[in-house]
This record gives C-alpha cells, sequence and structure tokens, in this order.
C-alpha cells in the first residue's frame, strides 16, 4: 500500500470514528501499522521495531531532503527524547521535565508545559527524559524526581501526578513510558544509586498504582537466593528505557539495569537476579511469566537496558515469535518471547569478559576477567558494545541494525564500596580508550575504537555490512519501508544509509551530538523525519 | 568519575593506621582537571605560590586527604584560595594528582636561564619556524604562549630530547593526498566520518571531504626534531626554564 492510499484509508477511519478521531485508543497504538503518518508510542510501536511503513523517502530522493524546521529547546541537558506525532501535532520533551507541544508540520509551538522537578532529584547520567506515552487525550511523562504525570493533550494541564519512588535515594524517572490497555508502565532509574529496583503500572485515570514488580526478588521469592546477605536491598536492578507489548501473549518486556554497587560484585555473591535480565510480566498482574539473564553476577556495568525488539520470523523452516536483543555486554542474542528460551547468541563486537554462551545462553566467564585493584581490561567498554540507544528491525530486508562501539575497552581498578542513601554505589575507577565527550576528534586508526551501525542476519547472527564512523554514537536507528536507515553520532551529523548495503545516501550537518533516537512521521501527504541533537530537534522532508 | 581509594589497613606495632593509594586513572583525571582550574594561581608544578608548594606531598592546612578535598571544594576563607564546585570524586581525583606530584619524576636538568633560553628558543633552536609564542612565530606546531601552565619542566625536558615520547591526539600530523593530486602534510585539527580539517604547511585552513581524498594518514613521528646532542644540557635547562616561564597572554 503505498502512502497516499494509506493516508486516505486512515482519514476514512477516522472519519468514521467521528468525534473520537483525535482519542487514541489502545486499538490504535497496537496498529499503528494502519496510521503511519503518526508515531504513538516511544518505539513507533508496541513490537519497538522503530521501523515504519511510509516510503515517500526513497534511496533515490533521499539527497533532497531539507531542513523544514527546527526547534530550540530552552535547555543545554542532552536531548535525548524521542518525539510522539498524534494527528499532526508533536509532542516532545525540553529537559529535564518540560513538555512541549508543536505544530509537526511547521514546527510552530501550541503550549508549552513546564515541570520543576524537586531540589532533592539526583540521576547520574544528565537530567534527561527520553520522551512521552499518549493514552486518550493525555500524555504521560516521568520525572527526574520520580513523579508520574499526566497532561492533558490538548492544553498542556496536569491531570494528576503520582509520586512513583523517592528521589533522594536516588530514584529517577528518565524513559518514555509505556501504556498497555488501561495502564500506564514505567520503571526506575538510580542504578549507580543502590537502589532496589521496579516495574510499575498505574491507572491512567486516577494515577493509582495497580501492581508493582520488584527487579531484586525479596526474601521468600524464587531468586532471592542470587543475592548475598542483605545485598539485595540494594541491588539496583534500574529500568531507564522503554519495554515493549505482545497482545497475543498479553506480556510486557523489559530490560533490567546493572546490580549495584557496579564494579564490586564480592559482596553480592550469586547471580544478581534479575539484574542484566529481560523479564517477562503478565501486563494485567506484573507476574513475572519469564526471565532470561544476559549477564550473572556483572561487575562491568553492562546494564541490559536495551529496547526489546519483537519479530515474527521464520526460524528453521517454522514460524517464530521472537525478540532481537543487541546487549551492553557485546553479544547479540534471539530468544523465544513466548518462554525466554534462548535461541541463538553471537558477539557482535569484541568481546573478551566471557569466552562464549553454553546451550542454555549463559556466558562463560574468562577467568582471566575478574575485577581487580591493579585493573583488568575488557571488551566491549564500560558504555557497551551498544546501550540505550535503539536498534531496528526492518521486516523489507530482514536485517537487525545495531548502533556499536567498535574496539572498545575499559580498563577497571576495583575499590570497596559502602552505600549510603542516595550516593554513589560504584565501586572502580576506570579508563576507557575511546568515548570521552568533547575529546578533539583525530582518530584515524579503527584500531583505536569506532563508532558504527552494524547491520546482523537475525538468523546467523552474520555481520551483513557496517558503517564506521570516527567517534562513537549515541544515536538510535530508524528503518523505513523504503530501505532509508536514518542515524546520527557524536560528531554532529544526522544521515541516512541505504539499508540493504550500508552506502551513504545523504548527510546534514545539525552540529551536535545525536542522543536520540530518529522517528517519521507524515502530514497532509508530506513525510518528515525528525531527530534531536544537541539541544535541539530538528524536522527534515523533501521539498513540497 | 568513580576514584580509587584503597585504604591499605597495616598492622604495625599493635597500631592500625590509613594511608591511600590511587590508581593511573584517577591521577589522569585529576591532572586534568588540576590543569584546567588549578594552574593559573598555582603553576603546573604546584609551587608558582610563593611559600605554597602543592607538589610535595606535605600540606600545612590538611591533616589527611580528606581535608585537603574539602580544602579544594570550599576553598580557605580570608585566603585567595575560593571554593570550587567539584563533587568529592573530583576534589579526590585532583588529591590523587597532587600526590602523584610528588613522587613522579622531577625534571632531571639543573636550573637554567630563561633570558638564555629566549635567546636560544629564537635563535640556533629555530623554534618560531613551527611554533609561536604569544604571536610571534609559527602556527605549524603547538602555541607554546602558555606551555608553563600546563606542562611540567620533566615534560617539557622530555619533549626536547625525545619528541616521540608524547604526542598529544591535538598535537597530531596528518598527510593527505587528494584525487586531483595535491599532497600535504599538516596539523589535524579534526576528523569525523566524511570530512578532514587541517591546518596545511603554508598556515592555511583546509577541509577535505574524505571522498574527495586519495589516501589520508597520521604520521606517526613527530615533526619535532630531537635537540638531543644539539644543545648541551646547560642550553637544554636554558630553554627548559624559558618555557616555563610562559604563563601565556591572559584573556585577549
Amino acid at each position: 500500500m503505498s502512502l497516499r492510499s494509506l493516508i486516505k484509508w486512515a482519514a476514512g477511519l477516522v472519519v468514521a470514528a467521528g468525534t473520537l478521531a483525535a482519542q487514541v485508543t489502545f486499538d490504535r497504538i497496537l496498529n499503528t501499522v494502519r496510521e503511519p503518518q503518526n508515531w504513538l508510542t516511544y518505539s513507533g510501536s508496541v513490537l519497538s521495531q522503530r521501523h515504519s511503513p511510509l516510503n515517500q523517502i526513497t534511496p533515490e530522493n533521499v539527497k533532497d531532503l531539507q531542513l523544514a524546521w527546527a526547534f530550540q529547546a530552552r535547555s543545554l541537558e542532552k536531548f535525548e527524547a524521542t518525539s510522539l506525532v498524534v494527528d499532526g501535532v508533536l509532542y516532545t520533551v525540553q529537559a529535564p521535565n518540560d513538555v512541549v507541544a508543536l505544530d509537526a508540520a511547521s514546527g510552530r509551538t501550541y503550549w508549552v508545559y513546564s515541570y520543576t522537578p524537586s531540589p532533592k532529584a539526583r540521576p547520574c547520567c544528565g537530567r534527561v527524559n527520553r520522551g512521552l506515552a499518549v493514552l486518550g487525550d493525555r500524555l504521560f511523562m516521568g520525572t527526574i524526581d520520580a513523579h508520574l504525570v499526566a497532561l492533558d493533550a490538548k492544553t498542556g494541564k496536569p491531570v494528576w501526578n503520582t509520586e512513583v519512588a523517592k528521589p533522594e535515594s536516588g530514584y529517577a524517572l528518565t524513559h518514555a513510558p509505556l501504556v498497555v490497555k488501561d495502564k500506564v508502565i514505567v520503571g526506575t532509574a538510580g542504578g549507580e544509586y543502590g537502589i532496589r529496583g521496579f516495574i510499575a503500572a498505574y491507572d491512567v485515570k486516577t494515577g493509582k498504582e495497580v501492581w508493582r514488580f520488584h527487579t531484586i526478588p525479596e526474601p521468600g521469592e524464587p531468586g532471592h537466593e542470587t543475592w548475598a546477605g542483605d545485598s539485595w536491598m540494594h541491588g539496583g536492578g534500574s529500568v531507564w528505557v522503554t519495554g515493549s507489548y505482545d497482545s497475543d501473549l498479553n506480556l510486557t518486556y523489559w530490560g533490567i539495569g546493572n546490580p549495584g554497587p557496579d564494579w564490586n560484585g564480592d559482596a553480592r555473591k550469586g547471580d544478581n537476579l534479575y539484574t542484566d535480565s529481560v523479564v517477562a510480566l503478565d501486563a494485567d498482574t506484573g507476574k513475572l511469566k519469564w526471565h532470561f539473564q544476559f549477564s550473572p553476577h556483572d561487575e562491568f556495568d553492562y546494564d541490559s537496558v536495551q529496547v526489546p525488539v519483537l519479530v515474527d520470523m521464520e526460524w528453521q523452516g517454522r514460524q517464530r515469535k521472537v525478540m532481537l536483543w543487541a546487549n551492553r555486554n557485546g553479544y547479540f542474542y534471539v530468544l523465544d518471547r513466548a518462554n525466554g528460551q534462548f535461541m541463538l547468541g553471537k558477539p557482535f563486537v569484541k568481546v573478551t569478559w566471557a569466552t562464549g554462551l553454553d546451550e542454555r545462553g549463559r556466558p562463560m566467564k574468562a577467568p582471566t576477567a575478574a575485577s581487580s585493584p591493579e585493573g583488568v581490561l575488557i571488551y566491549p567498554g564500560n558504555q557497551g558494545g551498544t546501550n540505550w540507544y535503539n536498534s531496528s528491525y526492518s521486516p523489507v530486508t530482514g536485517l537487525f541494525y545495531i548502533p556499536s562501539w567498535v574496539e572498545y575497552n575499559t580498563t577497571y581498578y576495583k575499590m570497596p564500596a559502602e552505600y549510603h542513601e542516595g550516593r554513589t554505589f560504584g565501586g572502580a575507577a576506570m579508563r576507557a580508550n575511546i568515548g570521552r565527550r568533547g575529546a578533539t576528534a583525530t582518530r584515524l586508526d579503527d584500531s583505536e575504537g569506532y563508532g558504527a551501525v552494524r547491520a546482523i542476519d537475525p538468523k546467523s547472527g552474520a555481520m551483513k555490512w557496517e558503517f564506521k564512523m570516527s567517534d562513537v554514537t549515541d544515536s538510535g536507528v530508524l528503518t523505513t519501508a523504503s530501505n532509508v536507515l536514518f542515524t546520527g553520532g557524536r560528531e554532529g551529523y544526522f544521515f541516512a544509509l541505504d539499508a540493504r548495503s550500508g552506502a551513504p545516501l545523504w548527510k546534514a550537518t545539525v552540529g551536535g551530538n545525536v542522543a536520540a533516537g530518529p522517528m517519521t512521521y507524515a502530514v497532509n501527504g508530506r513525510q518528515y523525519v525528525a531527530v534531536a541533537a544537541g539541544s535541539a530537534l530538528f524536522s527534515f522532508a523533501l521539498k513540497p | 568519575m568513580w576514584v580509587l581509594r584503597i585504604v591499605c589497613l597495616l598492622a604495625a606495632g599493635g597500631a592500625l593506621f590509613a594511608q591511600h593509594t590511587y590508581n593511573s586513572a584517577d591521577i589522569e583525571n585529576g591532572g586534568r582537571l588540576y590543569l584546567a582550574n588549578c594552574t593559573v594561581c598555582h603553576g603546573p608544578e604546584g609551587d608558582q605560590i610563593p611559600g605554597v608548594d602543592l607538589g610535595h606531598g606535605k600540606f600545612r592546612r590538611a591533616a589527611d586527604d580528606e581535608d585537603i578535598e574539602q580544602i579544594i571544594i570550599k576553598g580557605i576563607p580570608g585566603t585567595g584560595m575560593p571554593s570550587h564546585d567539584f563533587t568529592e570524586d573530583q576534589a579526590e581525583s585532583i588529591v590523587a594528582y597532587l600526590r602523584s606530584l610528588a613522587t613522579a619524576g622531577r625534571a632531571t636538568l639543573p636550573g637554567g636561564n630563561a633570558a638564555r633560553g629566549k635567546a636560544i628558543f629564537e635563535g640556533k633552536g629555530e623554534c618560531l619556524k613551527c611554533h609561536a609564542v604569544k604571536g610571534n612565530g609559527s602556527r605549524l606546531g603547538p602555541d607554546l604562549s602558555e606551555v608553563g601552565l600546563t606542562r611540567r619542566t620533566a615534560q617539557l625536558e622530555e619533549s626536547l630530547v625525545d619528541p616521540n615520547a608524547e604526542i598529544l591526539p591535538e598535537n597530531r600530523t596528518v598527510h593527505v593526498v587528494t584525487k586531483s593530486g595535491e599532497e600535504l602534510t599538516g596539523r589535524l585539527l579534526s576528523v569525523d566520518t566524511f570530512s578532514i580539517l587541517l591546518l596545511d604547511s603554508k598556515e592555511q585552513l583546509r577541509y577535505f571531504p574524505k571522498a574527495d581524498l586519495r589516501t589520508y594518514s597520521l604520521v606517526k613521528d613527530s615533526p619535532m626534531p630531537s635537540y638531543k646532542g644539539k644543545l648541551s644540557n646547560g642550553e637544554l635547562a636554558d630553554v627548559v626554564s624559558y618555557l616555563s616561564s610562559l604563563k601565556g597572554v591572559g584573556n585577549l
């Protein structure tokens, strides 16, 4: 179906729905493929493929993209939000927690909702926010002082405001919430402060908590035995990137962060469940259906804080519901998302902390990869082979695209760690070969490390192509049905590649770090591609 | 920043006493903070203020490293020492750097004469062919107008006799050949995925899309000659003394 006919079809639906047109029903969120002109949830759909059916911009005409508008945030924080677009209105977040509604075609501002976080807020890694959720005529935002706020999407006026956790203990909300049916789901950041993380669902109407899943089991719960002594109480297990949802299985999937203290596991002997895992929760009750732990007893900060990418694909002759996952620990995984069964695991960058995975996907730790005061050099480094910046899956090419840090290492020097409420709970000093912000970019040799987009065939884990950047990247990846891939990086370019070959097609100098995922939408039949860079949001389109 | 703090508990004569050790990552991080924030007053060696020497491991107003951290953060009321917006970890890394100054190799040359050094620098050393001081000289090599603030004497000494020992990333040299056949070598200002920016030998700022280049590569060796054997130890000491005296031109 072409863009035009899709839009006509969607317009027909809107007319049929009459006065409910502006309401974003959950049915619409489940079926975003029917209305590709909109971007209704953080990852584009609850399957989180970051893939758009829009096809007006093609490998042939992408060279003619031009700036449609720019929005300058009144903030010098990193702009990490992915915008939402609902029927011509674009919603984004000006860091830390101002919500902005713009006309998606002109970039002009309808309204700004200003939220002042408590001075007690202490997010580890920037006063940032990664985006919003929408349902009905409400927007939902997590704040860096660990509140969840609902706003009227027409006016920006707050409807309710719920305290999710205590900011003074290091809790924060930084990711875009996920709406499932009549609930809005969030998880808590704070993995560097000795929190005990959780995922919780709130009633969209009232803001009342409906269920809560602790990412670290308490005494009496299965998995508690994987924590020595009292270490579970401050064991981390943060959540800071949006999960996914499978409506057939009614399961919501979330990646869980590192154990605390991050780099010294002496006091937390055991596997430390469910840190560095993916958990599958019943979306109605929050009950754990299954889990898969990528990095048991981690000492290298390998948060499994990546977006779970859900794909239905043929696997060895049989149709399977799988989950694709490029992990911070350097391995690419394929899991059966009905039961968590391990199907495939292969490094997508250089890995030295493990010698391989066993038949159940459990890593075999390298004997030399033990943290020590003298220092141990580990690949991938502390920021991981990839991190929170989203991957993309294209059902057209069948490839999985990973923003990667290649030949990247960190030397860890172990140190003692003692828990004090609200203070960092780390356990090492470290030095990395690349990735320092603001360093003069004078690397010419790949062996010094670099950023890349790596395209992986999920059926084998084999790399099909790679596009190298000089500097590392914190940018997500977007693919479209017309085989255009959009991404950026630290160097201040936003660019397009051919999703089939990795060939560069177009670039724009946006002049600042792209630390967000690009998204695409359409207004009146014109396709736009929007991305945040530096402290501004840019929207590009073909010349009208 | 995660600063290593190992408390070595040593049983000695029945008493316990504590001492910090720091690793090279702390020292490197602390050195960066120190050079960016402290050298204007204290100098690279920590001894620029008469009567205050931060580089010999003894501190008049501090009993232990925590005291030094607190002084760095809070300042000393009634003196020229202001407060600083550092975290405790940052302050601690600066302490690590100061501790390293006390044990690191000091310069081996005898004290020199800065005025004689200036004459050698501008005369037989031919240093101005590549370097500039306060607007005088060439832009091809690193500007040395405030090298006395940013490099310690031992480092200056090393750079004079063994220029390849440490080439800072910002001082790299690049060699490019364009598709039209132009070949040039220059000071690498920036490289990214799509382009290379450099200062060529005619001191022109040049931008090259990588797509227009046949080859590009780093020049491994420093373009700077070694002065070992070319200058006597006394002359080297004079040049080091001169360079140490270069404390910048202020905010222009």
